[in-house]
């Protein structure tokens, strides 16, 4: 009787977990209709485009997860410091230099591994420790300035972010130039024979299955370990946390550190199997929707992996809608705009839907 | 000896002109903290602001009308947000993340037409053009907007001080049971006061479009709206602090452009990350600070 009253409980608030933020997702399409219908645009076009261009060919679908890649492991950089009641918003900035550091490491490589004097995969390895290592310093410091100075962590990892770009430009434009990149500065290639290959059979690189395989473990680590248990009671109330004597500081930094390898290791991916070098390319944003996707996903690693995919393909749908439809680029950026708006709207609900809470046993 | 003085003068002037942006903003996100809430969304507010200003300004050829149209787009974003914020369990940090998406979103959509036209810019008061020093009399020649801005903090020091909004305003920041008990609507006055506030950022926008650097382009902003709420931490939620904090920060920005105009291009990204850095140095310095707490208003989140 009990297993079975908790087990409809279970159902119950996973129902209200995927209810709510599917119903925002359908409000938030009605919303942009009616916009759209407002400019004298077809919805229907709209939205017709957007499934082609994401989802409809083989070709558009390995455009979505090649974008779908780098999104999950930024929005794991929000959903883990949320688990313990912080708000990153620097996930852009962790990506940029973590790709900086990337193919800075691997300039004194490049040429023994054209040369086949050091092998491919330990440049790689290098790379992809030296990104996750960036990144997980630099969002980390924002956990740390949080614990040991109480500056409020949304505010300066996003000044950290400016920062890191900063950073990108100063070091692309000057001393780590590659005299060949004319119009477009860049660091050295890494070379074409270095780059990551793609997965067997597709087009589609390794950062997919990385990021899959790390939202599993991010979510095994948070739901089974006592170290992510003592995450989540600190996040649920960090006094009684501290009461219980939970290293709370070495927490914050932790989760902050995760957080942060996690959008290095995307600006790896960015570097070793897309780009090749890093130039300006790496600020694409991705750091922004990695936000928002968290979110609609309530910061759980294995529910980002739909949620990257499908933002994964409006972003690859965004060229086939500003051609066909003579919407200026920005679209996609409005769309996500009010999902988001429209999503938080959506938080007031829980709770308040009477068939999807769990009945109390007893109560008249 | 010459180049110092023309790096000086160029950063005086530069510190004024970079400043009323910040100013605007920083009065309107002192306003808003002050009735208890914060708003991160006041990027967002920036952007629109500047868009719609320039805009108004283009279609009407009034640079004034630009101004009130970007006030107005800024009142409708505070209010957004000050409603959002208004229902149960909706979080203010989150829903101030998705309005500067969503804020910048619209304005790069409607915007992109009028990133080629000019539209008409705000004029500026020569003040030192009769002294014949052509650097004095630049760094002089002041926008209208940077003396409203300084009224605005006067007037908005004064009236929390002494008058009975201000007190309401206040007593609703500081614990929403004792404005309850005054018979306050705590959500009603919060609406407002982040309403308001957003006229404020959407003014700052506008200066932004319609007089320095006085275009209209998707790269106008940078980050502005954030470090506003960085500098009313600094301020300590005093509004004439945070002309002066302003000031500073309009300096810092003032740096980069500064180096540039005497030909010291060396690290000129890092100059024009300055600012950034300077804010991040300033929280370190002032978040945990014994008077910054002292000053906090109580019903802020960032306390919790």
């Amino acid at each position: 009787m009990a297993v079975a009253a908790d087990l409809t409980h279970r159902l119950r608030q996973g129902a209200e977990y995927t209810l709510i933020p599917l119903g925002a997702l359908v409000v938030s399409a009605a919303l942009f209709s009616v916009f759209l219908l407002g400019l004298g645009k077809s919805p229907q076009q709209f939205f017709e485009l957007m499934w082609r261009g994401g989802f409809g060919t083989a070709f558009s679908w390995q455009n979505t997860l090649q974008r779908a890649a780098p999104l999950v492991l930024t929005a794991l950089c929000v959903a883990i410091p949320a688990r313990i009641g912080l708000v990153i918003i620097g996930g852009e900035g962790a990506l940029v230099l973590g790709g900086f550091a990337a193919a800075a490491i691997a300039i004194p490589m490049i040429g023994p591994v054209a040369a086949g004097s050091l092998p491919v995969a330990l440049m790689l390895g290098v790379m992809a420790l030296a990104a996750a290592l960036a990144g997980a310093l630099w969002i980390g410091f924002a956990g740390w300035l949080r614990h040991a100075r109480g500056v409020n962590e949304t505010i300066s990892s996003l000044l950290l972010t400016y920062i890191a770009i900063a950073i990108l430009y100063f070091f692309v434009e000057g001393a780590l130039r590659d005299p060949g990149s004319l119009n477009k500065p860049s660091t050295p290639p890494i070379g074409a024979g270095a780059m990551l290959q793609p997965i067997p059979g597709t087009d589609i690189h390794w950062g997919l299955a990385a990021g899959a395989l790390l939202a599993v473990l991010l979510h095994l680590l948070m739901t089974r370990t006592t170290f992510g248990f003592a995450m989540r009671v600190t996040g649920g109330n960090p006094r009684a946390a501290r009461a219980q004597g939970l290293p709370v500081g070495g927490l914050l930094v932790a989760a902050t550190m995760i957080a942060g390898a996690s959008a290095g290791l995307a600006g790896f991916f960015e570097v070793a199997a897309v780009h090749g070098n890093a130039n300006a390319s790496l600020v694409a944003g991705y750091g922004f929707t990695g936000i928002l996707v968290s979110f609609l996903a309530r910061h759980n690693p294995i529910a980002i992996l739909p949620v990257a995919i499908l933002f994964g393909g409006i972003a690859a749908a965004g060229g086939l809608i500003q051609r066909r439809m003579g919407l200026p680029d920005a679209t996609v950026l409005l769309l996500q705009g009010v999902i988001f708006v429209v999503l938080l709207a959506s938080e007031t609900l829980y709770g308040r839907i009477a068939w999807l809470q769990p009945k109390r046993s007893g109560a008249p | 000896m010459d180049a110092l003085i023309t790096v000086l003068m160029a950063m005086v002037g530069g510190a004024i002109r970079v400043s009323t942006p910040f100013l605007f903003v920083s009065l309107g996100e002192c306003l808003t903290e002050k009735s208890g809430r914060i708003n991160l969304g006041l990027e967002g507010t920036l952007v629109l602001g500047a868009m719609v200003g320039y805009m108004a300004s283009f279609e009407t050829g009034n640079p004034w009308a630009g101004v009130i149209a970007a006030g107005l787009a800024g009142f409708v974003m505070g209010a957004l947000h000050g409603g959002l914020c208004s229902l149960q369990r909706v979080n203010d940090v989150a829903v101030g993340i998705a309005l500067m998406t969503f804020g910048t979103g619209l304005a790069f959509f409607f915007g992109k037409p009028y990133i080629q036209p000019s539209a008409p810019r705000l004029p500026s008061i020569p003040l030192a053009d009769w002294t014949g020093i052509p650097h004095l009399a630049d760094a002089l020649r002041i926008n209208p907007l940077f003396f409203l801005g300084i009224a605005l903090a006067l007037l908005m020091a004064w009236a929390f001080r002494t008058t009975r909004i201000g007190l309401i305003v206040r007593t609703t920041g500081d614990s929403a049971a004792a404005a309850r008990a005054m018979g306050v609507s705590v959500i009603g006055v919060r609406v407002l006061a982040t309403a308001v506030g957003g006229i404020f950022a959407g003014i700052g926008g506008c200066f932004l479009s319609l007089y320095y650097p006085g275009s209209w382009n998707e790269a106008l902003s940078s980050g502005q709206g954030l470090m506003a709420v960085a500098l009313v931490i600094f301020a300590r939620w005093d509004p004439v602090r945070c002309f002066l904090a302003a000031l500073l920060f309009g300096a810092a920005g003032a740096l980069g452009p500064a180096l540039q105009s005497v030909g010291v291009t060396q690290g000129y990204y890092f100059f024009n990350a300055a600012p950034y850095i300077l804010t991040l140095l300033i929280m370190i310095a002032s978040a945990k600070g014994r008077l910054a707490m002292r000053s906090m208003p109580g019903e802020l989140t960032i306390s919790r």
